[in-house]
């Protein structure tokens, strides 16, 4: 086996060599690799369809007529901040990968925003929820894309206390992300008037929320906010229903959870479950035409948040490299990228902030109820538009060094 | 009843007397791996190597407990994890250059080792294994809560620093070099270890401990010694770990860890003195070329499992040494 | 009100009771992993897949063939049964004899095949399964509201441990079982095909498993991983209880589902944690588990 290495390193430096005759006649080398989670609790929001949505974003730009000869490369980081920090390392040190994205997994995110900044790459993250990407930790090399928790807790949290859930009880995963989430939401339903009147923690992964639905119930809260993801949060709306929380009056709310998620509930179990996404496969026809495209090579599954992300920041990071005509600066390819307004098909018009920041709208949806749907995957009913500077945190409060004065 | 049922034939193949042929042999295996050492960073990435050299040093340490004291700890991710804990956290908030932030370490190691050990070494079998796995549980718990250890984020952008304040270790090559010696060192004193009088006592326990309490041996507190000696160079490899990849994480002290582990000691070849470091060197290259595959990984992992336990059971340096019908 | 440590006793009623439900399922896992354990002396790491597949062949029943709930509840675990037989005489029969380090690696990699199979398949995210008609909806209790379903699960596992119990200690099926388990070289001598009956206890002990899979799905998450997560604790009781002790495994079962309903209402971080204390204590003061005969 190890007799194998240098062959494989002479083929590449052949190909390099090759790479580089071909930049003589105009041709720039991009290399964009998707680090996903495609083994675990998150693979569904992120791993094959990240690779898929960023095809398709390829397709879409078609490299070859501005320039370029960009390749994609995948991998699972497992949701490990260790697995993923060496993968990224090994990716930019030695297999010449100029920019990193989707990312889920907010530990994970946090350890690859590092390794970026030191190998001076583009790490652009659609999947990762920490606010911490764009607050203190933020670099010149990160761009965070999607949604963050303080989004989603100014989006559901707000609207929901405006809409008269002014009292409040947590089921919190006993994690970094549950309990930045609970602090998001509780600083946003404290500011709009709203009371949080008890919290729970949960071990995470933990599979029977009866217990703590069970004090949320006694609780006589108006509104249960769900602190968790993804499995958590399946078997907390599923045990919910159950206990007829909802038909007792209470409302159900969802800080962190992806259409994947609703659609495994069913409309059954999460109807009325409101939650707050950036994006949606059935919003307009430019969104239905992309999910097409995608659910074709996903078996039927539609798009989800972080797929759509990776679509659009690929796209967006391949129109500054054609600009800048080379990939290999990153700090310059990412002020480029600020430097220019975002536009694609999925998330309309926006903007970078200074802080890496990507701004666009958000929605708050509700899940329909059985009888709405006309499909498995037909879902969410829109209840809101939340206009981009209203749902991200304003650029002075996150403590990002890059925002001066 | 079953705890009698033995493992299989390479530790006893390994524990015979040796002959001066054998050393020679051994010699030749030590001069091989320094060789090994030296040149592989020149074709191989050396962040790669360092994952496999961490790694290596943790399975050789397991195999000190397993191979050689019969005990098998379900719980070894406790030492190794918290070493890469305190390492970090030394390094990072308190400003430790990279030596103390891993003696530091692997100080913890050998204090929750004696801890753990003290406990777990009063029961045998199937229920030591239980009350490892149960202890580090704990620890993992431990580590959930307490405040420095960032939870899930771990504790991160760890600075390498500079060695005794003095040689930055920034750059990857001057780290291999650290950590090829730290590896080298390990295996050296592991070997001695197993070759010393103290081994020999060792391994008659393991073969039979009740003739070893008959002749006389304080049979505890020979187990007690091996087990803090193993956790303590478990946390050794934890804790420059951490100054290697730059970050301490809760994936360290996870029950998973304390199964690849075994995982690594059993392809490797149980028992055997070399076996453990290839078996850290194939499982570390399955999970870092394999991690395209995505989802077929665990399938692959699996499928090797199946494969080492109805085939291979002495693993592939336990099968080597019966081949060439030497101990290795 | 009256209050114990300032919680109402009427919630800690109920919390009690959610213990109880969870116990249900510790307990038909933990009698499967313990019969499988005293034959066959394999510490069968498989069971949590086993337990996942059993979720996933009630929802294929109801997915692909439209039989529901009741019918998955005699099907799923008679499937699961047949692998797992498939599964004993194609692997696991090689195994007997050797040290139980290499049962457990063995079964922990068909526990990987196994999940990684079903999560190519189906993702992550897991499948919807509705409760049955029947048992939907609850009862009002005076300190709690206490969903139907959750009320059969406890009865169905009472009389799932019942009659397994009642087949090992009073029928002859049973005493050879027994035997076999004491002693199988004389079994064998005395006529009884031991190799079979090893099968056989196989493929019921992860029937069990199957049967715990088809009363979870309708409540928890049916995905790939529901198996992954449960396992360990299934481990500690299995261990606390004695291992091998069949009645052990089912009152620990129940015992430690009570132990952590209580730590959820007083220190609910602590409750995926609290098993494994109680682990190293009882091992600590009875070697060989609270139900175990000491070797």
């Amino acid at each position: 086996m190890i007799g194998r290495f240098p062959l494989a390193k002479l083929a590449g430096a052949l190909l390099v060599s090759a790479a580089m005759i071909g930049g003589a006649a105009a041709q720039t080398a991009v290399k964009i690799g998707v680090l996903g989670d495609r083994s675990g609790a998150y693979s569904d929001i992120s791993g094959e369809g990240s690779v898929v949505a960023a095809r398709l974003a390829l397709e879409d730009f078609k490299p070859a007529d501005k320039g370029l000869k960009v390749e994609l490369i995948s991998a699972d980081h497992q949701n490990k901040p260790d697995v993923g920090a060496a993968l990224a390392r090994q990716w930019f040190d030695r297999d010449g990968v100029d920019m990193i994205t989707d990312v889920v997994t907010s530990s994970v995110a946090l350890a690859v925003n590092q390794v970026a900044k030191e190998k001076n790459k583009v790490f652009v993250d659609t999947g990762a929820g920490t606010a911490d990407l764009t607050g203190p930790q933020c670099t010149p090399n990160t761009i965070h894309w999607v949604y963050d928790t303080v989004a989603l807790a100014n989006g559901t949290g707000g609207a929901m206390v405006k809409r008269g859930g002014n009292t409040w009880y947590f089921i919190t995963a006993d994690y970094a992300f549950g309990q930045a989430l609970q602090r998001d939401t509780t600083n946003v339903i404290n500011k709009s008037g709203g009371k949080v009147i008890g919290a729970v923690k949960t071990p995470f992964p933990n599979s029977d929320f009866s217990s703590s639905l069970l004090q949320a119930q006694s609780s006589g809260a108006k509104v249960i906010g769900l602190a968790n993801a993804g499995t958590d949060t399946i078997n907390a709306v599923k045990q919910a229903g159950e206990f007829g929380i909802t038909e007792g009056g209470q409302a159900l709310a969802g800080l962190l959870i992806f259409v994947s998620d609703v659609h495994s509930l069913g409309t059954k179990v999460a109807q009325g479950l409101v939650l707050t996404e950036p994006f949606y496969w059935d919003l307009n026809d430019a969104t239905r035409a992309f999910s097409d495209r995608f659910s074709k090579q996903m078996n039927g599954k539609k798009p989800t948040a972080n797929h759509a992300g990776v679509y659009s920041a690929v796209l967006h990071y391949l129109k500054a490299v054609a600009e800048k005509k080379s990939a290999t600066d990153g700090a310059a390819i990412v002020a480029q990228m600020k430097a220019m307004p975002t536009d694609d098909p999925l998330f309309g018009k926006g903007t970078v902030r200074i802080d890496g920041r990507k701004m666009h709208d958000m929605y708050l949806f509700e899940v329909k109820k059985p009888a709405e749907s006309t499909g498995p995957w037909d879902l969410y009913k829109k209840l809101e538009t939340i206009p981009a500077n209203e749902v991200f945190r304003a650029l002075n409060e996150g403590g990002c060094p890059l925002v001066k004065g | 009843m079953a705890d009698s049922a033995t493992l299989d034939a390479a530790p006893i193949a390994a524990a015979r007397p040796e002959s001066r042929d054998d050393r020679a042999l051994h010699r030749k295996v030590f001069i091989g791996i320094a060789v090994l050492l030296v040149l592989a960073p020149l074709v191989l990435y050396p962040v790669y190597l360092m994952k496999v050299l961490c790694f290596g040093l943790f399975a050789l340490a397991f195999n000190l407990l397993l191979g050689y004291g019969g005990l098998l700890s379900f719980g070894h991710a406790a030492y190794f994890g918290m070493a890469s804990y305190i390492s970090a956290y030394g390094a990072k908030t308190l400003g430790f250059t990279p030596e103390v932030a891993i003696l530091a370490g692997t100080v913890t190691a050998a204090i929750l080792g004696l801890i753990f050990g003290a406990l777990a070494i009063r029961r045998q079998g199937i229920y030591f294994s239980m009350i490892t796995l149960a202890l580090a549980q704990m620890a993992f718990f431990f580590s959930l809560q307490a405040k420095f250890t960032g939870g899930e984020d771990g504790i991160q952008a760890v600075p390498r620093g500079d060695l005794f304040g003095v040689i930055s270790l920034a750059d990857d090559r001057v780290m291999y070099a650290l950590v090829a010696v730290v590896f080298f060192g390990g295996l050296l004193l592991i070997y001695r270890i197993i070759h010393s009088p103290f081994g020999q006592v060792l391994k008659a326990i393991r073969d039979n401990e009740n003739r070893a309490v008959s002749l006389g041996y304080r049979v505890n507190q020979y187990k007690l010694a091996v087990f803090v000696l193993s956790a303590t160079l478990a946390g050794l490899a934890g804790a420059t770990k951490a100054i290697v990849f730059q970050l301490a994480s809760l994936t360290d002290v996870h029950w998973s860890m304390s199964g690849e582990v075994v995982l690594m000691t059993l392809v490797g070849g149980m028992g055997t003195v070399f076996g453990p470091i290839v078996g850290a060197l194939v499982i570390v290259t399955m999970e870092t070329y394999l991690a395209q595959f995505g989802a077929w990984v665990t399938i692959i992992q699996g499928c090797v499992f199946v494969l080492c336990v109805l085939l291979f059971r002495e693993g592939i340096v336990g099968l080597v040494a019966r081949l060439i019908r030497k101990p290795l | 009100m009256t209050t114990i440590f300032g919680v109402p006793t009427q919630a800690l009623f109920g919390q009690l009771l959610l213990g109880l439900i969870n116990g249900s399922f510790y307990a038909i896992l933990s009698l499967g992993l313990a019969i499988i354990f005293g034959l066959l002396n394999i510490i069968n790491f498989a069971h949590g897949a086993l337990y996942m597949m059993g979720a996933f062949v009630a929802w294929m029943l109801l997915t692909y063939v439209g039989l529901g709930y009741w019918w998955a509840l005699g099907l799923a675990p008679l499937v699961v049964g047949v692998f797992g037989v498939v599964l004993e005489r194609v692997l696991i029969a090689r195994l007997y004899k050797l040290d139980h380090l290499y049962g457990l690696l063995l079964t922990f990699g068909i526990a990987l095949i196994i999940q990684g199979l079903f999560r190519n398949q189906y993702g992550v995210s897991g499948l919807p399964y509705a409760i049955p008609a029947e048992l939907s909806g609850g009862q009002r209790l005076p300190f709690m509201f206490l969903p139907n379903y959750r009320g059969w699960v406890v009865v169905a596992s009472l009389t799932v441990c019942l009659a397994t119990w009642l087949v090992i200690e009073k029928t002859k099926l049973g005493a050879y079982l027994r035997a076999a388990t004491e002693n199988p070289t004389l079994v064998q001598a005395f006529g009884v095909n031991v190799p079979l009956f090893l099968t056989l206890t196989y493929g019921f002990g992860v029937a069990l498993a199957g049967f715990a899979g088809v009363l979870a799905a309708p409540i928890y998450s049916v995905n790939p991983n529901m198996g992954a997560d449960i396992i360990i604790v299934v481990f500690a009781v299995v261990v606390i209880g004695g291992m091998g002790s069949i009645i052990g495994s089912v009152i620990t079962g129940f015992a430690l589902g009570l132990v952590e309903g209580l730590t959820k209402v007083f220190y609910p971080e602590a409750s995926a944690t609290v098993i494994f204390v109680i682990m190293v204590l009882v091992l600590l003061v009875k070697p060989a588990g609270l139900f175990g005969r000491t070797a």
